[in-house]
């Protein structure tokens, strides 16, 4: 490299992937329920969905991690999610589809996707 | 994008536990689980906790296992990575809260008194891998320096900051700085010495192991400060984890030229080449170090002229240890007033110790300067096992002397110590409790200096060997009151007229073990006995009424020394018995006793 700012953008491109490490209780976190219920109805490639989205935006303060059944298993695959300072919302039966949008709505643009969480379906 | 990282230790102390096989099982489980797209698996450097390796950390969640051993793989894998279940049972259990809630590794006492400047990135980052010192603004003093920065400037700034230097003597590291700057030559050099020696210490290990870049950087802004185009740094060729990192970062650097010609598009050029020491501890003195590097046999040469003036092949040089430079980076990059806030009046910053000995909690720590002993010991330590009492602690090595239990509440600074007759030194703290002999302990160091003297000068080619032959005596019950008084002449004998650092310091350990512990000398010497029974030759094994005749020590006695008939009150022969201690630990009754 030949410049200043070749450094910072190194810096900058990485420093995202490695965000996951530091501690803060400032980050927003997407939990997916990853019991065998989830699993089997599809929570992986929830999962999967939620990293790509989240790489592809650089979105490197934002965790994305598992927890056990809750205990609604038709509901499932359910993903919570909590932005600090807010009520946590739970979203239910994802799909990779809701996943991006759930990342480009929620976390983006600060506008919960409604339609999806647990609260509409009870309606 | 790795939803989770598993760091795990690769530490010289890690490694010999097994933290490679570890890595490879996780890897192994990781992919049959089918996570490898969704979980990254980071060898790092040293955590500091070496007592509790192989060690694992794991994010987000920051849940720290120790200990960890491969069976325990598969279970971490499927339940903590798979399905996001914590495996409590094998973390590391101060964490672990009584609710069962997990604390930040931050708020354990281990980490809490620490404040990591110069170890910032050791069990961070990953050692081999350029990008990620990049990500933890990395050669951003560098670019701050070249292009922001005069080399007066950045002198100045490490001047202000207060950093002196942590190889042990403690000299103004901005004030060698300047007298080389000053000096007008057509080739000046800038020098690192990794020639770690000390018995017990490993804090530059730990910095080359976990974070080698952090030491290219400073050199090169050293390079700049002073004018010099070519470093070298001088490293064991027994740290061969630490050697590997250097030559891959170097190479990386180059690569993307932050080492080479043109710096940054600046007209900076600067390189840095491995020198490997032998292991000969003499060589981490400054000039027999530099005779080392030029070639020939590794002695030192007398001072003045001073590296300064005539240095490596007779060229201005700078000198400084693997952590004076660790600490540069963050000097130029958030100023020498955030430095110089951290510490006493006359010893800024922070200093990383190697704990070692008598201690619960074996392993690195770095800690502001003026932090108490007491602090060291008890809190981040964890006290003396086996609920022992503490003693001493020797820092130092073997050029330092030992603080006794009364002065365990002087905050722990260069002057300091000096004044309570030892010394900074590297950073060695080995903690001895109520079962260490001082004498043993001072013939120890002793043995080590004698072994290592290079020979060049008698004071301590010959005086150290007589040093040794006195304690030698004192510790057979030999010596008389007069050798005493001998061997504290003779001790400020070596240190006045030894030609280096090696010879001058090497009576410190039998001296302030004289200063602080002279009743255990002399207990030695009148009532011919060794208060902690260590030495050998003054020890005596009996058994007393507790023996039930079970003659289970009999039978374990490798030389017969002990007699007696079934049933009946056994007695041991002084004259055959070569105190090795196998029926102490043999009786069960508690009938053997050790004066």
């Amino acid at each position: 490299m030949k410049s200043v700012e070749e450094l910072l953008a190194i810096k900058n491109k990485i420093k995202n992937q490695v965000d996951v490490r530091r501690e803060d209780d400032q980050r927003v976190r997407i939990v997916i329920g990853m019991a065998t219920c989830g699993i089997a109805a599809g929570a992986r490639p929830v999962m999967t969905a939620f990293l790509d989205e989240l790489a592809k935006r650089n979105l490197g303060h934002v965790t994305v991690s598992q927890t056990g059944c809750i205990g609604m298993c038709k509901l499932e695959p359910i993903v919570d999610v909590y932005v600090p300072g807010e009520e946590k919302v739970t979203y239910i039966k994802m799909t990779p589809e809701k996943a991006v949008r759930v990342v480009n709505d929620h976390i983006v643009n600060k506008n919960v996707v409604t339609e999806y969480t647990i609260g509409s379906s009870e309606k | 994008m790795y939803r989770s990282h598993v760091l795990v230790c690769g530490g010289t102390g890690c490694t010999s536990s097994g933290s490679h096989q570890i890595c490879a099982e996780l890897e192994k489980e990781i992919k049959k689980q089918g996570l490898a797209e969704e979980v990254k698996v980071v060898m790092t450097g040293c955590f500091g906790l070496c007592a509790l390796g192989p060690i694992m950390i794991v994010y987000p969640e920051g849940s720290f296992y120790s200990r960890v051993k491969v069976e325990d793989i598969p279970e971490i894998v499927s339940e903590h990575l798979l399905k996001g279940r914590i495996v409590s049972r094998l973390l590391y259990q101060e964490t672990v809260q009584t609710d069962g809630s997990i604390k930040s590794l931050n708020e354990t006492n281990f980490y809490k008194k620490q404040h990591r400047v110069a170890l910032r990135n050791c069990g961070v980052i990953t050692p081999e891998n350029i990008e990620a010192y990049i990500a933890e603004d990395g050669y951003q003093a560098l670019a701050k320096a070249l292009t922001e920065m005069t080399p007066q400037q950045v002198i100045d700034e490490i001047s202000a900051s207060g950093l002196r230097g942590r190889g042990g003597a403690g000299f103004p590291t901005g004030r060698k700085w300047s007298f080389a700057a000053a000096n007008q030559a057509d080739q000046k050099y800038v020098c690192c010495n990794a020639d770690e020696g000390d018995p017990g210490a490993f804090m530059d290990r730990s910095v080359l192991e976990g974070d080698p870049h952090v030491v290219l950087e400073a050199m090169a802004i050293a390079g700049y400060a002073i004018g010099a185009s070519q470093g070298y740094i001088y490293v064991h060729a027994e740290y061969p984890i630490a050697v590997h990192r250097l030559q891959i970062a170097i190479d990386q650097a180059r690569e993307y030229g932050l080492l080479g010609k043109g710096i940054l598009g600046t007209d900076f050029n600067f390189d840095i080449d491995l020198r490997l020491g032998a292991g000969a501890f003499v060589c981490g003195e400054e000039t027999a170090l530099m005779t080392s590097i030029e070639g020939h046999r590794g002695e030192p040469r007398p001072r003045p002229p001073f590296p300064a003036v005539k240095g490596l092949f007779q060229k201005p040089t700078i000198l400084n240890n693997v952590e004076t430079y660790a600490n540069v980076p963050r000097i130029i990059l958030k100023g020498a007033a955030w430095f110089s806030s951290m510490g006493t009046e006359k010893s800024k910053g922070t200093k990383v110790f190697a704990l070692g000995g008598k201690i619960v909690n074996t392993g690195l720590v770095e800690i502001p300067m003026g932090t108490t002993l007491r602090e060291i010991v008890e809190d981040i330590g964890g006290g003396i096992p086996n609920g022992k009492k503490f003693k001493a602690a020797q820092t130092g090595g073997p050029s330092g002397g030992c603080i006794p239990a009364d002065k365990i509440d002087v905050p722990i600074d260069y002057d300091n110590l000096i004044a309570i007759g030892s010394m900074m030194g590297s950073g060695g703290l080995i903690v001895m409790d109520e079962d260490n002999c001082m004498v043993d302990i001072a013939k120890f160091f002793l043995e080590f200096t004698v072994d290592e003297s290079c020979g060049k000068c008698t004071p301590c080619r010959i005086g150290t060997r007589r040093l040794l032959e006195l304690l030698t005596k004192v510790t057979e019950g030999k010596a008389t009151m007069e050798d005493l008084d001998k061997m504290e002449q003779l001790c400020y004998y070596i240190k006045e007229n030894s030609l280096c650092g090696l010879g001058q310091t090497a009576p410190n350990p039998v001296l302030s073990t004289l200063r602080y512990f002279r009743e255990e000398y002399e207990a030695h010497i009148k009532d011919k006995s060794c208060p902690a029974g260590v030495c050998k030759k003054l020890v005596r094994y009996s058994i007393n009424d507790n023996c039930k005749g079970c003659t289970a020590c009999a039978r374990k006695c490798p030389v017969g020394a002990i007699s007696g008939a079934v049933k009946q009150k056994h007695v041991i022969d002084p004259a055959t018995c070569i105190k090795c201690g196998v029926c102490m630990e043999t009786c069960k009754f508690g009938a053997i006793e050790k004066k």
